[in-house]
């Protein structure tokens, strides 16, 4: 799995501390950079250009756009798109409804369990998520068979719904969980936790109005660092769905890469600009924190 | 800061109290949670990995580690170890490069570049490369390099792809750790007569080591789960333990066989588990060196 890392904030004065190093090195030095960045620029532009290239310029026709018009019109784009982004939005959801108030819990009335969630978070790196998506398949006929006779049969049947499987939306809070952890513990350490709680329980609000009026608002960027993470990785997302046997948006890719070549990579540099589109989003939120602050 | 406690003190204190009590039920869902959807699974694989028929046994992770499991499984280590190291020492002269230059410019496109291409995996970034380097790829048909032999389809070709993502990964990780190698320090040593290679010996690597080892470990983690990228680019002409628990639980297996997708999971697992085992400790080890 390539990790989810937002890109780091640039700090803007380290520049001229390296100032020495740059004038007065010996002229090899400088050869020695260049090559190495252009090396890296060709090894990293060509593919986009070419990718590019290879979408627009089809043999025997010469350049055409039609490869970026079709891809709303190839059978299951729309079907396949919607259920990703539906996805998202309920991993989204879930995975701040658990989080907040486990990670509110720890930091008020629990800090002995800080550590357990620390480590609980960061577990599912460890399972590569492959052998997560094994496990769920195993598990899966396994409480279909126990839950059978029981009323909870109907809700396993449920979550693997082929229009909406809820299963996926499970796993993908599972895989989501480090990061959200990640982006969430850093905004709650940067605000007072405890002394907001307090002020504004002692003005008499309720706790649901605590979290909604005070808690979120002061952690917004977090937030949305969570959901755009988690976002990008639901929309990439290609193991779990396909082997549990559902067409998200990555699965379709690959589905329709047989027949229509030029739509697949169309939809790939196109899915490269989107993750250039979040990940700018989540850290240009961090720099506004920054500049507010 | 305790401005708005110290008024209403008793009242905190009380508020405080009562959550104490049973303020950790808050997060009792996500721990229920927890237990379900990922114990569950995790449960399953320990389950299903030592039984054969219903009966425990060790069958089925003997047949895991011989044969053409053992191959794949080797196959992933080797690709992982070959990414993880070519990608570390790569990603380490770029992030050189960036931090020494003094243009800021190429120094932020450079980082938020890093961080778009480390998330860019999966299935667009087999595509990207097929439609550069594969059989019909523009490259390949532009030079004609199908008559040299060429081939993206092998362990080579998944290699170049994988560093596509693993590189920039480096130069996040060491991009700070760079940083946080003063200019004093090498003032120091050359005005004591050191030699920059002896700089680079005695200071500069054992300064950059802990990160070093930490972006070579989460490289290796990278490549080593990857599964979509394989299996869109090259099926399973490459054998790799993520492709053969692709290819298992697709239906694809022998029969008495179910279950070795379940050993070959617990196995990735270790290997995964023993990686990360290393990179914790030295990852608070090079914090450090961070500020």
């Amino acid at each position: 799995m390539a990790t989810l890392t937002p890109a780091p904030a640039v700090l803007p004065d380290t520049a001229p501390g390296h100032g020495p190093g740059g004038r007065g090195r010996p002229r090899t030095v400088r050869v020695w950079r260049g090559v190495v960045l252009v090396i890296a620029a060709l090894y990293f532009l060509v593919p986009m250009v070419t990718a590019f290239v290879f979408t627009v310029n089809v043999p025997n026709v010469g350049f055409t756009l039609d490869a970026y018009t079709q891809i709303f019109t190839v059978e299951g784009f729309v079907g396949s798109l919607s259920l990703s982004l539906g996805l998202a939005a309920a991993t989204i959801v879930l995975v701040l409804l658990l989080l907040l108030p486990a990670m509110l819990a720890v930091r008020l009335a629990a800090p002995r369990l800080k550590p357990v969630l620390e480590v609980l978070c960061t577990l599912p790196m460890v399972v590569p998520p492959i052998s997560f998506t094994a496990g769920i398949s195993a598990l899966l006929p396994w409480a279909q068979d126990v839950l059978a006779p029981t009323p909870f049969y109907q809700t396993i049947i449920t979550i693997q719904d082929q229009r909406f499987p809820l299963i996926l939306v499970l796993a993908y809070v599972v895989l989501a969980l480090p990061f959200a952890y990640r982006s969430l513990d850093s905004a709650l350490t940067a605000i007072d936790v405890r002394t907001l709680v307090e002020a504004a329980r002692n003005c008499g609000a309720s706790w649901p109005r605590v979290m909604l009026s005070v808690i979120v608002p002061n952690i917004r960027t977090g937030i949305a660092g969570a959901a755009f993470l988690t976002l990008a990785l639901v929309l990439g997302e290609y193991t779990v769905a396909r082997l549990l046997g559902y067409v998200p948006f990555p699965v379709w890719i690959v589905m329709i890469s047989g027949s229509q070549a030029q739509v697949s990579v169309a939809v790939s540099v196109f899915s490269l600009l989107l993750t250039w589109a979040l990940l700018l989003a989540v850290s240009s939120a961090g720099v506004r924190k920054g500049s507010e602050s | 800061m305790t401005g708005p406690t110290t008024g209403g003190h008793p009242t905190g204190r009380g508020l405080l109290a009562r959550a104490r009590s049973g303020g950790w039920l808050a997060a009792l869902p996500l721990l229920v949670f927890y237990a379900v959807v990922f114990g569950g699974p995790a449960v399953m694989i320990v389950i299903g990995a030592f039984t054969v028929d219903g009966r425990p046994s060790l069958d089925n992770m003997e047949r895991s580690l011989q044969g053409g499991y053992l191959t794949a499984l080797l196959g992933s280590v080797r690709l992982s170890a070959v990414v993880a190291i070519a990608g570390a020492v790569l990603g380490t002269f770029l992030a050189q490069a960036v931090v020494t230059s003094r243009s800021r410019w190429l120094r932020e496109s450079v980082l938020t570049a890093s961080g778009v291409l480390a998330n860019f995996g999966g299935v667009p970034l087999a595509f990207l490369w097929i439609a550069t380097l594969g059989n019909a790829g523009v490259v390949t048909t532009t030079f004609g390099l199908d008559r040299f032999g060429w081939s993206l389809y092998n362990f080579w070709g998944l290699a170049l792809v994988y560093l596509y993502f693993s590189v920039p990964l480096m130069v996040l990780v060491m991009t700070p750790a760079l940083d946080g190698l003063r200019p004093q320090w090498r003032e120091a040593a050359l005005n004591c007569g050191a030699t920059p290679w002896q700089f680079w010996r005695h200071v500069g690597i054992p300064v950059l080591a802990p990160s070093l080892l930490g972006g070579v470990v989460l490289l290796f983690g990278g490549a080593f789960a990857a599964y979509a990228t394989a299996a869109a680019m090259v099926g399973a002409t490459v054998p790799l333990v993520t492709l053969m628990i692709g290819d298992a639980l697709s239906g694809q297996v022998l029969v008495g066989h179910q279950n070795v997708a379940l050993a070959l999971s617990l196995d990735m697992i270790l290997v995964a588990g023993l990686v990360m085992a290393v990179y914790l400790p030295l990852q608070r080890r090079s914090a450090r060196w961070l500020r």
